[in-house]
């Protein structure tokens, strides 16, 4: 029987883990009782973008987009809508701010501004099935690349299109292939890195969950270009339904003649291993990538020589990101022209942005280069929840920076983020509002680094060490003004004489905190104050003694049994039991708990009083 | 595979997402409400679905809505194409529902035996 | 020093592990993916097991050792039933992942790392698993739990044991 509607359960990670799966289930169980199951056609997708409205579903050929379903949602939109044809109001779309119904897909705010490239597939087609990605063009780009272009020609195109390397340097995709391609050599590699592992990125994840037959159609075109005859995802151990789905769809590329001997009839021979990386920051680095797929601890080593010269196992190897490759077949389908009619002048095509920290609608959305990062953050991501102000983005995980306020109108592409100390990165932004600490955020992203540095070099082992507790100590209220030029200076010197890229942007967080935030690094220093109320050492829990009503809900939450008082009486917190989890401030019903100085302050203005005393 | 070999593949596998690109020839919208189902409307929808699967017509998209308030005349079917405006069809049962796609969505002339309505 | 004598048991695990290792055997740089292997069947990769697979794929130990202590992924101790693995990335943090943590190790009284005296749960944390749009997320082996609080996090652990064990 014809179908008549196409339901589209999203299917990716944030969806699954909001028991997108059980709604799907239900909606099996549903449409077979009332003998729907021929005409309605049930799919599960990859991730649609809008994770934090999950689980997510668009029904076509209407375009209602459902959020935040469950079970219970099913009967009543198999009846209201897939029988009666009028979608079920109730789990419809609907901005947060206006709360006015909307019944197509391209009303919603979220998706008004955005370019899907990339994307356009995730959350449209079943990525487990090889005929729905071939039914949108699937396959086809490689077909004419293999028999009507020469490797120098798609090389040519690249280049036309000005596509740079989506993992975070933005080196030209078609220079990185013309290094590849004129490295002599009998036996030559493609990897691809989808060892994302910058904290706030997720589109890899993402492509490979939801298009992966896109990352391997990007393979095998790069790879004819370059001359190479097989090809390694490097995956990260974290995203195993990432690997599931690949390997899935390599098997079906495989089966269809699609990869293996003789492609398209035109002599091209390619195939794909999957290697699941061990959980190593550092292993995003190219050199220590390939250390890792030829088995061994994932350090890196300087370059030159540059892969595409000698990288795995000596042979010249073309690493390139994820989402580099999956755009690929667009460019070779629609023209290096349309590519680079997308975007600003230096940083060409759609880039997928993934949206998180403290903001309305969290996701994934693809947007052209150089659209401001106020459009990004308001029309599409809807603003700050719960009222309150916004403070900075962190882009660029632990090697990037932090953009404040003032910069709001600042065209995101690759040299603008670079010349304000953040980076484009592979696209996490993540934004923080009022109650962020900098000084916490920047000590955060060096412990991270620290802990993910490799050992190799002293600037990088010891150096980014130094730093990190240089900032715990002001974290503690116990640092001197100094501390924070000594905090450059090593900054500057880590940077000039690292490794590694991990070594080498990994002050970029402090260094950039530093710029725009320096009255909070201040703060700390000369008032021993966390002006968000972040610093453990430097804040305090206080009931107010005007407002507490003796309820006792404090003192049951606290799991440390810091509040002492009987019921309908004035609660007190011993400072000295707490650890400051919060716990208390969301119980208390009347807001009766604030956040005070800590300890190390008031201990410092009492020797101050005892001083002026004995003075 | 040879190139041939995929544009096959992709010609039939177009066909079955179809009805996420929102293009197609006419649209046929199935009253659907209580008294449009109260009358048989689920086999006149089911009865649609079946012919125009038969017959490949897969330019056709089928749809459903409430009521027209023609509930004499239940069940409802409107035929829209593009550029042709509209006919709204009464008392389509299985049987109407055969013929109009026999006639009208493969012919091009309707079923003016059924026809309650013509917007142009 | 002395030589030590291999005595590798002859039981399913090491059987499959035998199996693996073949299955690797003509495949270039195949330690990293053996090792993952054999952590799944194991659970961790204890002393033996390393000294097998350093035999087998005629792989020097120490380099097996560097490997297997170079990578977050593996682990030279045993680990409970289930991992708990919660997300310490930047969204999760700003997100106040660090209290999740917190009240997940003082409900199931270990430190990170660390596994519970029933050995049901080994608590540990992660570098960002992607999840951000839920932040703070953590996982219970391969499955995600997303948006929680220190409470929420609390109920999910004692919710999942409670289901596991009327299972059995």
């Amino acid at each position: 029987m014809k179908k008549r509607l196409d339901v589209l359960i999203c299917g990716g990670g944030a969806c699954l883990s909001s028991h997108s799966q059980d709604v799907k289930n239900k909606f099996i169980e549903v449409l077979k009782a009332k003998g729907l199951t021929d005409e309605i056609n049930l799919v599960e997708t990859g991730c649609m973008g809008p994770c934090e409205m999950g689980p997510v579903m668009v029904v076509y050929p209407d375009g209602s987009f459902y959020v935040q379903l469950t079970e219970n949602d099913v009967e009543p939109i198999v009846e209201e809508h897939f029988l009666k044809g009028r979608p079920y109001q109730k789990k419809l779309w609907a901005a947060p701010e206006a709360r006015k119904i909307v019944e197509e897909k391209r009303q919603v705010p979220f998706f008004e501004k955005q370019q899907k490239v990339v994307l356009a597939l995730c959350g449209k087609i079943d990525p487990e099935s090889v005929d729905e990605y071939i039914a949108n063009r699937g396959y086809e780009a490689l077909g004419k690349v293999v028999t009507e272009m020469t490797p120098e020609a798609v090389i040519e195109e690249m280049l036309k299109s000005g596509q740079r390397g989506r993992g975070g340097a933005g080196f030209p995709t078609g220079l990185k292939w013309k290094f590849g391609k004129a490295s002599e050599g009998k036996q030559k590699y493609i990897v691809c890195n989808a060892d994302e592992g910058d904290p706030g990125a997720f589109m890899d994840r993402a492509v490979l969950e939801g298009d992966p037959h896109s990352v391997i159609e990007g393979m095998a075109i790069a790879a004819y270009s370059i001359g190479a005859d097989k090809g390694f995802v490097y995956c990260r151990a974290e995203y195993p339904l990432a690997i599931k789905r690949l390997e899935a769809a390599l098997k079906q590329a495989r089966a269809m003649g699609l990869l293996g001997k003789n492609i398209f009839e035109s002599g091209f021979s390619f195939d794909i291993e999957v290697r699941m990386g061990a959980g190593a920051f550092v292993c995003g680095e190219e050199t220590a990538l390939m250390a890792s797929i030829e088995g061994k601890r994932g350090q890196p080593r300087p370059k030159p020589p540059f892969p595409a010269q000698k990288g795995l196992w000596g042979h010249p190897t073309v690493i390139n990101n994820v989402e580099t490759l999956a755009a690929i077949r667009h460019i070779i389908l629609n023209g290096a022209d349309w590519y680079a009619s997308i975007g600003t002048e230096k940083s060409k095509g759609t880039k997928v942005f993934a949206l998180s920290g403290k903001v309305v609608n969290t996701g994934l959305v693809e947007v052209p280069m150089g659209i401001t990062l106020r459009e990004l953050l308001y029309d599409i991501g809807g603003g700050i929840p719960n009222g309150k102000k916004f403070k900075a983005v962190q882009t660029g995980g632990p090697s990037g920076g932090c953009i404040p306020a003032a910069h709001m109108d600042t065209p995101l592409d690759y040299e603008s983020l670079t010349k304000l100390g953040a980076i484009m990165g592979s696209g996490g932004v993540i934004v923080l509002d009022e109650d962020t600490c900098m000084v916490n955020v920047a000590k955060f992203f060096l412990e991270f680094s620290v802990e993910e540095s490799c050992g190799q070099c002293a600037p990088c082992r010891i150096g980014l060490k130094q730093m990190h507790d240089l900032l715990e100590k002001i974290c503690e209220g116990k640092g001197k003004m100094e501390d924070l030029d000594l905090l450059e200076s090593l900054a500057h010197t880590i940077k000039a004489t690292s490794l590694c890229g991990l070594g080498q942007t990994a002050p970029n967080p402090v260094l950039s905190t530093m710029k725009y935030f320096r009255d909070e690094y201040e703060a700390h220093i000369k008032e021993q104050r966390c002006p968000a109320g972040v610093c453990k050492d430097l804040i305090s829990y206080v009931v107010d003694e005007s407002k507490c009503i003796g309820c006792t809900a404090c003192a049951r939450t606290c799991p440390v049994s810091a509040i002492s008082g009987a019921p309908k009486q004035k609660h007190r917190i011993d400072p000295s039991i707490c650890t400051r989890c919060g716990s208390c401030i969301v119980k208390c019903p009347v807001k009766a708990i604030y956040i005070g100085p800590g300890a190390v302050k008031r201990e410092v203005e009492s020797k101050k009083l005892h001083l002026e005393k004995t003075l | 595979m040879k190139l041939e070999d995929l544009k096959k593949i992709r010609e039939k596998a177009e066909k079955d997402i179809v009805l996420r690109d929102g293009k197609s020839r006419i649209k046929v919208t199935v009253g659907m409400g209580t008294s449009g189902i109260a009358a048989g409307a689920r086999e006149t929808l089911k009865a649609f679905l079946e012919e125009i699967e038969k017959r490949g017509l897969h330019d056709v998209l089928v749809t459903q809505a409430g009521e027209k308030g023609l509930s004499s005349h239940e069940p409802v079917v409107t035929v829209s194409e593009e550029g042709k405006g509209q006919v709204v069809y009464g008392n389509v049962t299985r049987d109407v529902a055969v013929k109009i796609v026999a006639e009208h969505l493969v012919n091009g002339s309707p079923v003016s035996a059924n026809i309650i309505e013509v917007n142009k | 020093m002395e030589c030590q004598e291999l005595h590798i048991p002859d039981n399913p695990q090491y059987r499959e592990l035998k199996r693996i290792i073949e299955e690797y055997r003509n495949v270039p740089g195949p330690l990293i993916q053996v090792l993952n292997r054999a952590q799944r069947i194991f659970g961790y990769l204890p002393r033996e097991v390393q000294l097998y697979v350093s035999r087998e794929l005629n792989v020097p130990l120490s380099e097996v050792y560097g490997v297997v202590t170079f990578y977050n992924f593996f682990k030279t101790e045993p680990v409970g039933k289930h991992i708990v693995n919660v997300c310490l990335g930047t969204a999760c943090h700003v997100k106040g992942a660090q209290r999740v943590v917190d009240a997940l190790a003082n409900e199931l009284k270990v430190e990170i790392g660390q596994t519970s005296q029933d050995g049901f749960y080994t608590l540990s944390t992660a570098r960002c698993f992607g999840a951000c749009g839920l932040a703070p997320a953590m996982m219970i082996d391969d499955e995600v739990y997303g948006r929680l609080t220190p409470g929420k996090a609390v109920e999910v652990i004692k919710e999942f044991q409670k289901n596991e064990t009327n299972q059995n």
